[in-house]
């Protein structure tokens, strides 16, 4: 793309094209219109003035620029790292498992009929389509200590004293990894899509060459189809990464956080800041926080990938 | 050989079995809510896995008490706020992704950069400084925060570039000799050959922003104002064991995007597959 604005920009124009060139940019600029607007007014500048009022003392009672003291205080607040903590969790264990997982069910897939395929595909799709909160009363229901039904298939099972009403979600042990099979369960949508996508495009000649040869399923996948599907990983990796930083509704819809923090993320805590303390400028400085270590991630993992795909 | 075709085809059963015990779990929650809202005492412990009898009191209550719960005016909400998204999505998108992909103008590069940055931006971030910016335009609290909340995401400008691609530029080059101008080109030419592309978009965008709790939860705060979503969510808040109620509720939250789901899952599938791919 460069070396071709070097070329354009050698060769002579005529007076002609510079014409034709400003005639572009003007259609170009009037059709790019209505989106630069919604663009510039409701991302573009929120995300400056977001990040230019987290150097200030910002309540409801005003203003008071105080030299980065928000990113001070955060630095010290327990309940801050806590909440990181809590959210690298996720990160570290919600993205191995979709990437496994969806690879795994998109390869099972891969080779049926297609009807089938879609079915399956669209069933996976289902949490993503029914919508966050739907999803998430049924999964309360089942946590629940009194009517969950997670608790009366282990009892009916003899897995748990019939006395005890364990509450799953109400459990420092337990209410972490509720969230995370939630979680789970919302985020492999996209990435099967994805995958089946990108294994129908690997060339099959290539494969049946290999089945000849007497490759096995596992050398296959390996070394034909892995290195094919690798930009797809890839990008999964990040959005799933990016996804699971941001994790809020089932957060707030399911444990508020609690008990006593062992389920709160960041976004979470970004959230109660705003909205229970009012610290707005604490919460923007959160806000650039994540920014920041979610920019970092995505290019981490970019680099990560990146070797190991050209080893 | 024979050992080897045995091997897969028990590798296949195994992972048919693994696949069918995951979809049951994926779709337990669907068919708990339908059933949940038709059954008499949906908080009976043992639950009843199918109802003895179908009725439709929760259906009624769910309607029948507008002042606690106005379940019809927050589905009415709901469906106002995709519309007009997905709406003002569609025009601003298709026109901008089409000139990012056919038109060679200055600062392309530039804008297009800033645009993929964007993408990975979290929406949340931006929380608070929207939330006063739509205070000071005088529309917190309306469907209008919500609707200018969600149409600035360039996602949608992202999967008309990749769409516009497509299209040959012998055909646009084509009409312009025959004398249509930029507007015409766009109108009927490229309008018309991204009818799919528009497809994708409007149901992407409908979905999306009919489920985007969280911008919903930020801007939305009166009672009536609420969405389905918004609504479901209050009233486990208040009453969180009225389960034949809250079922109720999420079948009208969930069973309309499903059905467009499935009318149109191919328009979706594609729309997906499209915008993940870069560059």
């Amino acid at each position: 793309m460069v070396k071709e604005k070097k070329k354009l920009s050698k060769t002579p124009t005529l007076g002609i094209s510079h014409k034709i060139q400003r005639e572009t940019n003007t259609t170009s600029y009037l059709f790019l219109l209505p989106f630069a607007i919604l663009f510039i007014s409701f991302v573009l500048i929120p995300i400056f003035i977001g990040i230019y009022t987290s150097f200030f003392d910002y309540t409801l009672k005003g203003l008071h620029f105080n030299w980065g003291k928000n990113y001070l205080d955060l630095f010290k607040d327990r309940i801050f790292w806590k909440s990181m903590g809590n959210t690298l969790l996720l990160v570290i264990v919600a993205v191995p498992c979709v990437i496994f997982f969806s690879l795994w069910a998109a390869s099972a897939l891969n080779d049926r009929n297609k009807a089938l395929t879609g079915i399956f595909r669209g069933v996976f799709y289902l949490p993503v389509v029914m919508g966050t909160v739907p999803v998430i009363v049924v999964w309360k229901w089942i946590f629940n200590a009194y009517y969950g039904i997670l608790n009366y298939l282990l009892k009916s099972a003899k897995l748990m004293p019939q006395t005890l009403r364990f509450d799953w979600l109400g459990e420092k042990s337990t209410a972490i990894w509720c969230i995370l099979l939630i979680l789970f369960t919302t985020s492999i949508g996209q990435p099967i899509v994805l995958y089946i996508a990108s294994l129908g495009d690997v060339n099959k000649n290539l494969i049946e060459a290999a089945e000849v040869d007497g490759a096995s399923r596992f050398r296959i996948f390996w070394q034909i189809k892995w290195p094919y599907i690798m930009p797809t990983t890839l990008y999964i990796g990040i959005i799933t990464t990016i996804n699971t930083f941001q994790c809020f509704s089932l957060i707030q819809l399911l444990t508020s956080g609690g008990p006593s923090y062992s389920t709160s993320t960041v976004m979470y805590y970004l959230y109660e800041m705003a909205f229970t303390h009012y610290q707005f400028g604490y919460a923007n400085a959160i806000g650039v926080i994540l920014l920041v270590v979610i920019g970092l991630f995505s290019l981490a993992e970019l680099q990560i990938m990146r070797r190991r795909g050209a080893e | 050989m024979n050992v080897k075709r045995k091997e897969i085809s028990f590798y296949r059963v195994l992972s048919t079995i693994v696949l069918i015990v995951l979809a049951i779990l994926f779709l337990f929650p669907l068919y708990w809510i339908i059933t949940g809202s038709f059954k008499l005492n949906p908080e009976r412990v043992p639950p009843e896995w199918f109802p003895k009898t179908w009725s439709l009191v929760h259906w009624t209550r769910l309607f029948g008490n507008p002042t606690r719960q106005p379940a019809l005016r927050w589905f009415l909400n709901s469906l106002v706020i995709s519309l007009l998204s997905m709406v003002l999505t569609l025009i601003s998108s298709s026109m901008a992704g089409y000139v990012l992909a056919k038109k060679k103008f200055t600062g392309r590069r530039v804008i297009f950069i800033i645009l993929i940055l964007a993408m990975a931006l979290p929406k949340q971030v931006i929380l608070v400084p929207l939330m006063r910016l739509m205070n000071s335009l005088g529309i917190y609290n309306t469907l209008w925060a919500v609707i200018l909340g969600s149409v600035g995401w360039p996602f949608g400008v992202f999967l008309m570039k990749q769409f516009s691609q497509g299209i040959p530029t012998e055909l646009i080059e084509a009409a312009k000799i025959d004398g249509a101008g930029e507007i015409r080109v766009f109108l009927e030419l490229i309008c018309h050959l991204m009818q799919p592309a528009f497809a994708s978009l409007a149901i992407f965008t409908f979905i999306n922003t009919w489920n985007d709790y969280f911008l919903q939860l930020v801007m939305l705060t009166s009672r009536e104002r609420l969405t389905i979503a918004l609504g479901i969510a209050t009233m486990q808040a208040e009453m969180s064991i009225d389960y034949g109620l809250i079922m109720a509720g999420a079948a009208l939250s969930a069973i309309p995007m499903i059905l467009i789901f499935v009318a149109f899952q191919k328009y979706f599938t594609k729309g997906i597959t499209l915008g993940a791919l870069k560059g």
